[in-house]
């Protein structure tokens, strides 16, 4: 159906939607989080799911301690090289379809502690992250907004044809390189299937 | 009036329906994941959940038994605390009967008690 009959189909009040849309408008309203936090950003984490601001109004209140039963993965706050492989692996025991809002400074670069020996500079090394958001801390109208970026996300996800998302693709990975504790840094440093370093800019 | 009309039918209409009812989302729901939720075992999906840490050793260990014997002991202490108080308060209006009932119970926590200490429970080690 073009979108010119829907247009004109809706405006005599005759509501059409494809199986597609449906699908995704019931799975973009009930996004489980999983329950972590790793630092300071799960405090607006948490404050986002209070009344105040409400996570609730988007479906997503539920935060479920198990990875089991848990959409989406939150990583609100600094990720250590300590912490990295247990998250990569909380992430890969989640069902599909999973996804990551990588949350404040520290989950999407290191942040403040990007110079420290210990903190990873960012969990899209080994995660494939949807949503990034900047803030130390942001504040929860961010998180909010990263929310409601995911959520348009989950909308466009297409059921079949090339651009299906990678949880509808049988051969698409579903588990993700769990780094080891090397002698000096994680090992590898990141995942080269999920993360590429940027190829140095050269100034003339 | 048309044919035989048995009461049972309804019933038996409503259970179909209400089966239908339970059995169809479950039905639909299994042939939509067979085609849009491809199934993706792996090692780490697969493992035990330790909060993200590997597992370490069995699961399968014996838990020691001998809490009984701390449950008897209470049993013996708090329980008869609890009806010899009651007993005591109204022990002037009893007749002989309900006293050597209470002495009865009192005899089985008792033997309770002397069983506990035979097995050596009230040493301290």
């Amino acid at each position: 159906m073009d979108e010119g009959l829907r247009s004109e189909l809706s405006k005599q009040g005759i509501f059409t939607t494809t199986l597609e849309d449906l699908y995704n408008w019931g799975r973009k309203n009930s996004v489980w989080p999983l329950q972590f936090g790793l630092a300071c950003c799960a405090i607006e984490m948490i404050a986002t799911s209070m009344a105040r601001y409400d996570l609730a109004r988007f479906g997503a209140e539920v935060f479920r301690p198990s990875p089991r039963q848990a959409d989406l993965m939150i990583v609100a706050g600094t990720v250590t090289k300590k912490m990295a492989p247990q998250v990569v692996r909380l992430y890969n025991q989640m069902p599909e379809p999973k996804y990551v809002i990588a949350m404040g400074a520290c989950a999407i670069s290191g942040g403040p502690f990007k110079q420290g020996y210990n903190v990873l500079k960012g969990i899209d090394r080994y995660l494939p992250v949807d949503v990034h958001i900047p803030g130390c801390p942001p504040r929860p109208e961010a998180l909010l907004h990263a929310f409601m970026t995911l959520q348009q996300k989950i909308q466009d996800q297409r059921l079949d044809g090339p651009l299906r998302p990678r949880h509808l693709d049988p051969e698409g990975a579903s588990e993700f390189l769990v780094p080891k504790f090397g002698a000096r840094d994680l090992e590898p440093p990141s995942n080269p299937k999920v993360w590429r370093p940027p190829a140095p800019a050269r100034t003339e | 009036m048309p044919g035989e009309y048995s009461p049972y039918t309804l019933i038996v209409v409503l259970l179909v329906c209400a089966v239908a009812f339970a059995l169809t989302p479950l039905a639909l729901a299994w042939v939509w994941a067979k085609k849009y939720s491809p199934r993706k075992p792996g090692a780490d999906k697969n493992a035990i959940y330790e909060c993200g840490l590997e597992s370490k050793g069995d699961a399968w260990i014996q838990f020691r038994s001998e809490y009984y014997l701390y449950a008897i002991i209470f049993l013996v202490f708090d329980v008869e605390t609890i009806f010899l108080l009651p007993f005591a308060v109204s022990f002037t209006g009893l007749g002989a009967g309900a006293c050597i009932g209470m002495l009865f119970f009192l005899l089985l926590l008792v033997e309770g008690l002397v069983w506990a200490w035979q097995k050596g429970v009230l040493t301290w080690r």
